[in-house]
């Protein structure tokens, strides 16, 4: 019954590359089902498989997951990525709440119309810059510890590596004023599991091409 | 003064910390207060519906703020998604386990969210569960609950829809 978790979701990063990584990080190997077409997306609405008709959806542990939050929450917790107790809980979800925030913005500049383009992008080298790193940046200068949290490894620092590359991606040089978090980038980047997803071969999704943007206009919309 | 994580609110002052992001909060909330289930399996399905209702609420939460000319439009758009994708999930779960309570035969986060939702969603559109009998049961049932029927009444600390000045302010606090 329980086999290995299966995600369902078209073949990029979207909303389900979050729930890639934390698996990833977790040392958890999963299966991936492909939406190509909106006829896909359909079926698996029809076949009552999406509580509310949207994708991420991952089979686990019996159940039919939706909502990333939820699914990322069951993940972290069953897996101890999620503090010691309600406290180092409530830290992790504000960290990783902001990171969402981040990450959002980073997600959707893909699919912005070419005239907002470019105020898209200054708004997150803005916010990045200005209103994310610096928390993260001084957190760790605080406590001098190696991860966000607890002194133990959990979905915050996984989170906030896939966002710090994500930035990279957007701006090669988005972290220069921030040597902690360049040289957390190092450390959590070196940790087995996530090295692991960090070569080519692994289930870690590229940046979203230009060209392929239609394409999944079209199944979504 | 350095008080705001992300120089945004909500920010609540609770137990030593001052805690921001909306779903931190609650969450924190609803695990101190044992609204959030009794094990990871109901705390996912707790998870799953909150977040749903999450989505439709951000609709009603967005709609004071929208342009007048397309005010219409988003109220179509809030009874669709609210009538077609949302209240009957939760209409079904509740005439699938007849229980009182959306997860696990005890009240929960979950079914607070919900009550909120139907309320907010019913100023807009007050006829809108005219489809859902479950639904309309379960609104009758949690109102009745003593700490919500509190809430319900005036002099709470309840806050009204947004009206034209709730929207000033807000516009005059959250502009650049």
């Amino acid at each position: 019954m329980s086999g290995k978790p299966k995600l369902h979701y078209f073949n990029g990063r979207g909303r389900m590359e979050s729930i890639r990584w934390l698996l990833a990080a977790a040392g958890v190997e999963f299966e991936e089902c492909f939406l190509e077409t909106k006829d896909d997306l359909k079926k698996l609405q029809k076949d009552g498989s999406l509580l509310f008709q949207q994708v991420p959806m991952v089979e686990i542990d019996g159940m039919k997951m939706v909502q990333t939050r939820a699914i990322s929450n069951y993940i972290a917790t069953k897996y101890n990525l999620y503090g010691k107790d309600l406290k180092e809980r409530a830290l992790i979800d504000m960290y990783v709440e902001g990171v969402i925030d981040l990450n959002e913005l980073l997600i959707t500049y893909a699919f912005q119309p070419a005239d907002k383009k470019e105020q898209h992008f200054a708004t997150i080298v803005d916010k990045a810059t200005n209103r994310y790193f610096p928390v993260y940046e001084k957190v760790l200068k605080e406590h001098g510890q190696d991860f966000l949290v607890g002194n133990r490894f959990s979905r915050a620092d996984v989170q906030l590596l896939e966002t710090l590359l994500m930035a990279e991606e957007c701006k090669p040089d988005i972290l220069a004023k921030f040597p902690l978090l360049q040289s957390f980038k190092a450390r959590i980047s070196n940790i087995p599991t996530i090295k692991k997803f960090l070569q080519p071969g692994s289930q870690r999704k590229p940046p979203i091409q230009e060209k392929d943007v239609p394409k999944v206009m079209k199944i979504f919309y | 003064d350095g008080v705001l994580m992300f120089q945004q609110v909500p920010l609540v002052e609770i137990d030593g910390m001052k805690m921001v992001q909306t779903r931190a909060i609650l969450r924190y909330i609803a695990g101190k207060y044992n609204l959030y289930g009794k094990d990871l399996k109901e705390r996912a399905l707790i998870d799953m519906y909150v977040e749903g209702i999450t989505d439709l609420m951000q609709m009603i939460l967005m709609f004071p703020f929208s342009a007048p000319e397309v005010k219409e439009k988003n109220i179509d758009s809030i009874k669709e998604k609210a009538t077609n994708r949302y209240f009957p999930v939760f209409e079904k779960a509740l005439k699938q386990h007849g229980q009182d309570f959306l997860v696990g035969n005890k009240f929960s986060w979950a079914d607070v969210q919900l009550i909120e939702a139907i309320l907010a969603v019913e100023e807009k559109i007050p006829a809108v569960l005219s489809g859902f009998p479950q639904l309309q049961a379960f609104k009758t049932r949690m109102s009745n609950m003593p700490t919500i029927k509190k809430f319900l009444q005036p002099g709470s600390p309840r806050k009204p829809p947004p009206d034209e000045r709730y929207i000033e302010t807000v516009l005059k606090i959250f502009k650049k």
